[in-house]
């Protein structure tokens, strides 16, 4: 079957079948491999893409579910004139990164966080990243991050 | 994962029909199912998806009853108001790719015994509203992964009436965040019900000790020191019964406390 | 960030900030699983489901036939081809070598854990090959046979066994020093105090959040192969690959590891998927891809830690050591995988005498194989077992004896007046401050502020504790004669080669493999600091045996203290060669030439040349010594390290714990690190963050379940429970204590390790310490994880 999507603001289409992940159409199909798979329970979420401006795991919903959506992915994060978007720049300033495999999930979830809450509190950028696992920060400079992305003042 | 049919239908009347195909099953958020297939634990050969039919989605208040549309996802409950026990139940379920995705009508259809959602239905006594009748929260569940709903019957909404005070505490189960033990609370004038989630073999369950210490005194201390039998009880990795036991009694009391 | 490294823009000691991270930040990573290849074919393995089974039939016709179906390969395939080694071999105390039983590409004969490899389906797609690895497995007959999990239990069992040839299970037994042993025994049967604790060191799954991935590749027309995977050490994975397992010429097979998603030591070794798909890719003339699905590296990527130990502390009763003594089983798993060996012993017994001048020390390790997956070194490996351990019985014996934890520690320290120190257990430490790092963690921490913060702890409800670590670690691994004593089968060197381009760029090659560590960045400020050019100017090239000189790869904290220091020579021969090019140009003599921000300059006159004057001058030699020297300006340098490095530190956690539900919170971290010279403090910070994050994810949350039959009851994220972002505060990191390494030029430590070596002892020093507070006294221990229902059932035991 044939599914059609806006894709980072292009019209994109391809051939899946009923099976076919959005995850794996993004990475197979597409070849935008910024969106990365790191379990197959639905916790990770290191595939976390924006349908239609919610924060959804995409390898835990079938492309043909999301026919017609809006999807955003980290490929479409950066300025238009290709600099890093401010919540990726905030992640390279603070080192909210390392090895970077879970880096484009915490960016799409902290960029859905800051969509609704643009000033939130330490303890709710914790809550709201429950469901993206990274093993090399500690989340230190990942939640560091994420209050310098927004308007929350500095505590200091 | 096994290749099926994908059907997305308009209507209930349509997804009634498509799920009277053989090897036919309902598809609502995927957040449970989804993974369940990718195991190969469940193999539809036709998967019927829910979340296309505006007449199952939506969140309204009249009367004292919040209704809930079954194709509701959990984020839109958590925003919702009018019964801000429930919204902040709706709001820590999994994380936010969960909510965003998730409905309620999944999750009582699931009835898994960890989910948060079915201590919200059976402590308000919610009524589970089907495309064929009206079940009562106290028929609807039927133990752990069991239900009242028969073959092609979908759930359409879930009328919870609002409870004058109520709340949810949760414990959460360490690796999943499910619920290790997760008690709600729901009282109505002098009648108070208490409902535990993750605690029991027979899943979701009435803590009928708990209700009537806090008939007779709505604060927490009523429960703190009641014992729960721990007969029954989930034995896991995550918790004995005995510590299930001990969490229902101190997650009641939370639950009163934020009530 | 302390305020003059926050004030460097530049060079060594600036917070640079990650050029790595663009790529990563944008999505353009390129990780293994990211690469798409024309005519690729995908492997899918067929795994054991019980842990300990004789293979008595793999039918493979029905899977054979099914559609997209290309081959099938079972054990019988590599059967007469070489296995994946041990890379260290020790002996055991009575003089005999340890037992190194063949660890095959797929498994042949028996099965020997959940998970263990024993066929794979290469198919046209994904889905087909799953297919029929399922039919596969249905049509496969495997007698099971008792499972062996429990280590102490293997080790006195005879009839059970692992590997045929094995009668007790037994890999070794060994005994550190054994020369020590009678007068470690004669001081503890005259000691005035003896404590005695008995700890388990819980297994843990490292959970890189890259899966396992490989491609291989066959090049019919030159007979090369290529592997891409997913590697922290592309060369060691070369050299098994070729030299032990499938016999390939060395030069006859480049081995790729592009980005990787972390590793925390998983990804060190070499694992039989990898000889799998070049193999597979030779039969069918196509790329073989194989990517690890989340439960398949629960099931086999080697785990860590799994000890169980009984150790024991004689003093005095004012707190003076007298001596430790450990008796320790190690689970190495169902075989050997290549750091095995080395982990529970001499990266773990050469540690037990920790910071402290205690005069004696004896470790025994038996190291045990089981039926569940193999283990080997993660974050730390050995030496976390080590700190826990000694940290552990430390804080009990004060506790036993009323004594300050503190002051004991203090007391016990070697101060800065003994080093270098020989410790009894074989170490030479070259350098420290150990009082320093305590002191500075106390002024952190607020120590003298807890009592107001445990009150306010307490009228909530909540028990408050202070729980105090103070580790050493030795790392920058290793000096190769060494380890070749102690039994490696391998040099523990580093190399890189610089290149400076005509055009006066610069081409680096480390033998260093950055998989979050950011080396692209680091490497190429501390090069730019000795070259005196921008950091701009130098590429950083890794990761490729095809490209880069050779080397051991990243692990055990040795980058910058190994490979930076392999590149920091090649640097100091660019320079010795600039100067001769720069002396014939400037008509001096090659004595007179100053090298200096970049430019070489007769001393004393304002006669120079600009490096890149130089390098074009070597590629464009017109005007140039030809006689006497070669043109072009590259040149290739190996370290060996004289010694290992020894970071160390003081860690402080205050933990509240909720004694209604047994959770522990931890509330504060404080770390006070002595990592030598630090060369960009923003990436030491996330180092110690992450380790510390996985210390907590240890302490806390972290336990590898294999039930009685051998099943991993903790086999994925639902219940290996992995730390987020909610479960850890905000660290607070300090490396201000500075006494740089003494046999290295660049002074560095190394910090990769320390904060998971560091924070597991005092976490669960906290939570005792807050049970204790707490009137809960009759709690002695709680094991790791300590879990909600562990501290629960503890209070109310």
């Amino acid at each position: 079957m044939k599914v059609s999507l806006t894709v980072n603001g292009k019209p994109m289409s391809g051939e899946v079948e009923g099976r076919t992940l959005l995850s794996t159409f993004l990475r197979e199909t597409l070849s935008l491999t910024g969106t990365h798979i790191g379990c197959d329970t639905s916790q990770c979420g290191a595939c976390t893409v924006h349908v239609d401006g919610a924060q959804v795991k995409s390898c835990t919903v079938f492309a043909l579910d999301v026919q017609g959506s809006s999807v955003t992915t980290i490929e479409g994060m950066a300025n238009t004139d290709g600099s890093l978007g401010r919540i990726q720049q905030a992640f390279q300033d603070h080192h909210g990164l390392q090895c970077g495999f879970c880096t484009p999930g915490m960016v799409m979830a902290s960029a859905a966080l800051l969509a609704v809450n643009p000033t939130p509190t330490e303890a709710e950028v914790r809550h709201h990243l429950e469901g993206n696992i990274c093993r090399c920060t500690g989340y230190h400079n990942i939640v560091k991050a994420v209050m310098a992305a927004s308007d929350a003042i500095p505590a200091e | 994962m096994q290749n099926f049919d994908f059907v997305k239908p308009a209507s209930v009347a349509e997804a009634v029909a498509a799920l009277g195909t053989s090897g036919a099953q309902a598809l609502s958020g995927g957040q449970t199912l989804i993974g369940s297939m990718k195991q190969n634990l469940a193999a539809p050969a036709v998967l019927v998806s829910l979340t296309g039919i505006a007449a199952l989605k939506g969140v309204s208040v009249s009367g004292g009853v919040m209704s809930i549309g079954a194709a509701t996802p959990h984020a839109e409950v958590a925003k919702a108001s009018g019964f801000p026990g429930l919204s902040s139940l709706a709001g820590g379920i999994g994380d936010p790719a969960v909510r965003a995705r998730g409905t309620i009508g999944g999750s009582l259809a699931n009835n898994d015994p960890a989910a948060c959602y079915p201590s919200a239905v059976l402590a308000c006594g919610a009524t589970v509203v089907t495309n064929r009748r009206e079940i009562a929260a106290d028929d609807y569940f039927q133990g752990m992964f069991t239900t009242a709903l028969e073959d092609g019957e979908i759930i359409t909404a879930v009328r919870f009436p609002i409870p004058e005070r109520a709340a949810y505490a949760k414990f959460e189960q360490p690796a999943s965040r499910f619920s290790l033990t997760g008690v709600f609370v729901a009282k109505y004038g002098a009648k108070v019900r208490v409902a535990v989630t993750g605690a029991s073999n027979d899943g979701v369950f009435r803590w009928t000790d708990g209700e009537d210490a806090l008939q007779a005194s709505y604060d927490p201390a009523a429960v703190k020191g009641l014992k729960v039998s721990p007969d029954g009880l989930i034995a896991d990795l995550h918790g004995t019964p005995a510590y299930r036991a001990n969490l229902v009694a101190v997650m009641t009391a939370r639950a009163v406390a934020a009530s | 960030m302390p305020k003059d490294f926050e004030a460097k823009t530049t060079g060594i000691g600036a917070p640079m900030k990650r050029r790595e991270d663009i790529r990563f930040l944008t999505g353009r990573g390129v990780y293994t699983d990211d690469i798409k290849l024309a005519g690729q074919t995908y492997a899918v393995i067929v795994r054991s489901q019980v842990a300990h089974g004789r293979i008595k039939a793999i039918r493979t016709e029905a899977a054979a036939a099914m559609e997209g179906v290309l081959a099938i390969f079972t054990g019988e395939d590599f059967k007469d081809v070489g296995g994946n080694p041990a890379g260290w071999l020790i002996k055991s105390r009575n003089g005999e070598p340890m037992r190194e039983p063949k660890r095959p590409v797929l498994a042949h004969g028996k099965v020997r854990h959940v998970g263990d490899a024993y066929a794979a389906v290469i198919a046209e797609t994904y889905e087909q090959g799953r297919a029929a690895a399922q039919q596969l497995a249905d049509d496969t007959d495997i007698e099971e046979l008792p499972a062996i999990i429990d280590m102490k239990a293997a080790a006195a069992d005879a009839t059970n066994r692992v590997h045929d040839e094995i009668p007790d299970n037994l890999c070794y037994d060994w005994g550190w020093i054994e020369d020590n042993r009678a007068a470690v025994e004669e001081v503890f049967a005259r000691a005035p105090h003896v404590t005695t604790l008995e700890l388990v060191n819980n297994r843990l799954i490292p959970n890189a959040m890259e899966p396992r991935a490989s491609i291989g590749e066959y090049f019919p027309g030159t007979g090369d192969y290529k592997l891409t995977t997913t590697s922290q050490n592309p060369h060691l994975t070369r050299l098994l690959v070729a030299a032990f397992v499938l016999g390939i010429p060395e030069n006859k097979l480049t081995v790729v590891a592009p980005d990787v998603g972390g590793g925390f030591g998983s990804k060190i070794y070499h694992y039989g998927e990898e000889a799998l798909v070049l193999a597979a890719a030779k039969r069918l003339g196509r790329p073989v891809r194989w990517t690890a699905e989340r439960s398949e590296s629960f099931l086999s990527d080697a785990h860590g830690r799994d000890h169980v130990t009984k150790i024991e502390l004689a003093c005095e009763k004012d707190g003076t050591f007298l001596a430790f003594r450990t008796e320790t089983f190690a689970n190495v798993g169902a075989y050997l995988s290549n750091f095995a060996t080395v982990t529970p012993t001499f990266l773990h017994g050469t540690l037990m005498a920790g910071p402290y001048k205690v005069p004696h020390v004896y470790v025994n390790v038996k190291t045990v194989f089981t039926n569940t997956a193999p283990v080997d070194a993660y974050r730390g490996a050995g030496r976390p077992e080590a700190t826990f351990s000694l940290e552990r019985v430390v804080d009990q014996m004060c506790r036993e004896l009323g004594l300050d934890a503190f002051e004991v520690r203090r007391k016990n320290f070697l101060t800065p007046d003994m080093f270098p120190y020989t410790t009894p257990v074989g170490l030479v430490y070259d350098t420290g401050n150990y009082q320093a790092t305590l002191d500075k963690v106390i002024e952190m921490a607020d120590v003298a502020g807890f009592e107001s913060r445990r009150a306010a702890s307490a009228a909530k409800g909540l028990l408050r504790g202070l729980g105090l670590s103070t580790w050493i670690e030795a790392c920058g691994i290793a000096p190769s004669h060494l380890v070749g004593i102690l039994g490696a089968r391998v040099g523990l060197y580093d190399a890189a080669t610089v290149r400076v381009n005509a055009t006066g760029n610069i081409s680096i090659m480390v033998g260093a493999h950055s998989h979050g560590q950011g080396h692209e960045t680091v490497f190429a400020q501390v090069a730019a600091d000795r070259l005196g050019v921008p950091e701009s100017s130098i590429e950083i090239v890794h990761g490729d045996t095809s490209k880069i000189p050779f080397g051991m790869g990243s692990y055990g904290s040795r980058s910058l203290a190994v490979c930076g220091v392999a590149m920091t020579k090649a640097i100091d021969k660019i320079i010795a060669k600039g100067k001769k090019i720069a002396a014939h140009m400037l008509e001096a003599s090659e004595a007179d030439i100053t090298f200096e921000a970049g430019k070489f300059a007769v001393a004393g006159t304002d006669k120079a040349k600009t490096f890149g004057e130089i390098a074009f001058s070597a590629y464009v030699p017109h005007n140039y010594p030809l006689e006497t020297l070669e043109p072009g300006l590259e040149e290739t340098a190996f370290y060996d390290p004289a010694n290992f490095t020894y970071p160390a530190g003081a860690y402080l956690c205050e933990a509240e714990v909720d004694p209604e539900t047994g959770k522990v919170t931890i509330e504060a971290f404080h770390c006070a690190d002595d990592f030598g010279n630090v060369m960009n403090p923003m990436i030491v910070e996330g180092q110690v963050h992450g380790g510390v994050g996985q210390g907590i994810g240890q302490a806390l949350l972290e336990s590898t379940t294999y039930d009685e039959t051998g099943q991993l009851l903790t086999g994925s994220y639902m219940d290996y429970a992995m730390p987020r972002a909610s479960d850890v505060p905000f660290y607070n990191v300090d490396y201000s204590c500075q006494t740089p390494c003494t046999h290295n030029p660049l002074g560095v430590k190394g910090c990769g390790e320390a904060g998971a070596i560091g924070s597991p002892p005092a976490v669960v020093n906290a939570v005792i310490d807050a049970l204790h507070r707490g009137g809960h006294t009759h709690i002695k221990h709680i094991d790791m994880p300590v879990s909600p229902q562990r501290v629960w059932a503890a209070i109310n035991g």
